[in-house]
């Protein structure tokens, strides 16, 4: 692909709200997860929550979509300056030549799960329910598109936990085509009682912090973000660069990933071609790294196969949770620090690694110059989406 | 405005009183009036037995479209990209969900956890014909099948490959049924390919249209209120052109507010 610019970014966590918040806990090894709080569920899990989301309030204007995830999203876009980069984007563009694509697994269902706690006795819901502006999957980029003023084509990714990973794609392609010259992409995704159960019925969710390469790792902890980045036709000074994407499928099974990591493999091997470059091009990979035995097993192999054992790597779900359907926007900004910086983050939690998986798994903080970054993401129902990136340099 | 060029190599097509596209043919060129019925779901042939048993009506709707298409076409399905996109989702299982999580402890099952994804219909029907092959699933709410048209169209351009555009919606029980009103299950889904063959239905120039042209509608009252009612329904215009083959017809869909998706039939 012709590279990408990303004007701009911002990504909002349970390490805090925008970039510099990010960097600081990236940089002290510092982990956002703690026991479970959310709802007082009686779950014994640990989440990674962001902090003061009961709290925001939306303008009036937008009032009708208010739910957890669309204050999330409210949230994160008031970091790093980015509402004043989108605005410059439209102003050069035009609010229909930018379109909007992200990604998220749940969008507003928390808020149809509690009007189920709430329902008449005839069973009806509550009349303050409205399911087009909350629960529906498109009601996230539905809210970002008003709340940005933006009329370009957009649309929501819902494919689990690859989805606003995959949204980079949808920009890139659209504008090769020529249908826009500007995008705003990531995802949101924000704690509901269906993730937090649902995994816990596949006895997929650790009773702990999660642990990714340990060899005592027993599952993942669901965290919750919003992460945005403005992708544009050409830029003079850009942040940073999206070199390559490649999508895949495992066509495996709904919610265990390929043993020998074949779609992963798939995935890594096009992203790499899209960006014309060769595996020792790379300088680091932020994993997918979930902390299910399953996923680090498979991912391990899968990534040896492509990049030998050599190659610096991490997940940063020890730190941030697995975002789910923000966990590809929130590793792709993860990667762009990373370049800034020179920091190849830590991987934290690991208590003994695990003896059969065998890459170069950083447990400190690594710093060198970082030139280029691939991102893994991995989601139920086999879906696979590899993201590089480069720096400006 | 870019025009993005296409051929049309298959169509699947199951709604109320449209079993197949075959058999609906007469109805979608107009000489004959549509005549409403439930829409008939059959288990997916393609599954594995076990994966059949536990596939939802969406997954059901999604996959025999997408089968009907291929078919038509005469395409090795595990070596096609996909575009799945639906306004919905599998709402039985939502509303299970829903429910159980309104009880004190809830006992969530796996299965339906699993299934409440929205790309569960992709991820079957990539494991049904053992594609590696990318794969999206989108929503754009009601202007979920111009988003998927856009996407696909875009896909087979750029990647020179042919792609299967799956688009479908299934209807929510109550209580969510009286927010959500969907009346029945439909679904279509167009392979579309980046060059002409001897196999090719018709040839598709797509285009995003900002300027208020007019929308196009169904001759049929029965299959515009289907329009109307169903976010996947929106194909139907397209449909309805594809079923009558004449020199140049132009169709312009429902999208966003306002965006409209343009498509110049040859």
């Amino acid at each position: 692909m012709t590279p990408l610019a990303i004007t701009a970014s911002t990504l909002t966590t349970a390490l805090g709200a925008g970039r510099a918040a990010t960097l600081a806990a990236l940089q002290a090894q510092r982990s956002g997860l703690a026991p479970l709080r959310f709802e007082n569920l009686p779950l014994a899990t640990w989440t990674g929550e962001v902090e003061g989301v009961d709290a925001i309030a939306l303008p009036d204007k937008l009032g009708a979509y208010d739910c957890r995830n669309n204050r999330l999203a409210w949230l994160g876009l008031q970091q790093d300056g980015f509402l004043d980069a989108v605005d410059a984007a439209r102003r050069r563009w035009g609010a229909g030549r930018v379109g909007v694509f992200l990604g998220t697994s749940t969008s507003g269902l928390l808020q149809t799960e509690r009007a189920y706690r709430r329902r008449e006795p005839g069973g009806a819901l509550p009349a303050d329910f409205h399911y087009g502006p909350t629960q529906n999957t498109y009601s996230l980029a539905d809210f970002v598109a008003h709340a940005l003023g933006l009329s370009g084509p957009g649309w929501v990714v819902s494919t689990a936990c690859s989805s606003s990973a995959k949204v980079f794609g949808n920009a890139a392609r659209l504008i090769a085509a020529g249908l826009i010259d500007a995008a705003v992409v990531g995802g949101v995704d924000s704690l509901c009682l269906t993730t937090l159960y649902g995994f816990n019925s596949l006895e997929l969710l650790s009773g702990d912090i999660c642990r990714p390469w340990d060899g005592a790792r027993d599952g993942l902890s669901i965290g919750e973000a919003a992460a945005f980045a403005l992708v544009e036709r050409e830029s003079a000074a850009p942040q940073s660069w999206l070199l390559g994407i490649g999508e895949s499928n495992d066509g495996h099974h709904m919610s265990t990933p390929h043993p020998e990591g074949a779609g992963a493999i798939a995935a890594m091997c096009a992203a790499l071609a899209d960006a014309g470059l060769s595996a020792a091009d790379i300088d680091y990979i932020n994993l997918h790294g979930t902390a299910t035995p399953s996923n680090d097993t498979a991912e391990d192999r899968a990534v040896a196969s492509v990049f030998g054992i050599g190659t610096p790597c991490s997940s940063t779900k020890g730190a941030t949770g697995h975002t789910l359907g923000a966990a590809g926007g929130v590793e792709a900004l993860i990667a762009m620090l990373a370049i800034e910086n020179g920091l190849m983050p830590a991987g934290l939690n690991v208590q003994q690694r695990d003896a059969e998986l065998h890459l170069n798994y950083l447990l400190d903080n690594n710093h060198a110059p970082v030139r280029r970054v691939l991102s893994n993401s991995f989601g139920f129902g086999g879906s696979n989406a590899s993201l590089v990136f480069g720096g400006v340099a | 405005m870019t025009a993005l060029k296409v051929w049309v190599q298959g169509i699947g097509l199951l709604g109320p009183g449209l079993d197949s596209w075959a058999s609906a043919r007469d109805v979608m060129r107009g000489v004959q009036a549509h005549a409403t019925a439930p829409t008939v779901l059959l288990p997916p042939a393609r599954l594995p037995p076990a994966e059949r048993r536990r596939a939802g009506a969406a997954v059901k709707l999604a996959l025999a479209v997408a089968d009907a298409a291929v078919a038509q076409a005469q395409v090795d399905p595990s070596l096609l990209a996909t575009v799945f996109t639906s306004s919905s989702g599998e709402g039985a299982n939502c509303h299970a969900l829903c429910e159980t999580l309104a009880t004190p402890t809830p006992m969530v099952s796996p299965t339906r956890f699993t299934n409440s994804v929205h790309n569960a219909a992709a991820g079957c029907w990539h494991i049904a014909v053992a594609s590696r092959a990318s794969s999206t699933s989108l929503c754009a709410f009601d202007g979920s099948f111009g988003a998927g048209l856009i996407e696909a169209v875009t896909s087979v351009r750029l990647s020179g490959q042919p792609v299967l555009l799956v688009a479908s919606d299934s209807p929510y029980p109550e209580p969510l049924h009286t927010a959500r009103p969907l009346p029945d299950h439909f679904g279509t889904a167009l392979l579309l390919t980046p060059e002409p063959s001897s196999q090719s239905l018709a040839q598709l120039v797509v285009t995003l249209d900002a300027s208020p042209s007019e929308l196009s509608t169904c001759d049929d009252p029965s299959l515009e209120s289907l329009r109307h009612a169903v976010p996947a329904a929106r194909a139907l215009p397209l449909l309805a052109a594809l079923a009558r083959p004449r020199a140049k017809q132009r169709i312009v869909l429902d999208y966003l507010p306002r965006l409209r998706v343009q498509i110049d039939l040859a």
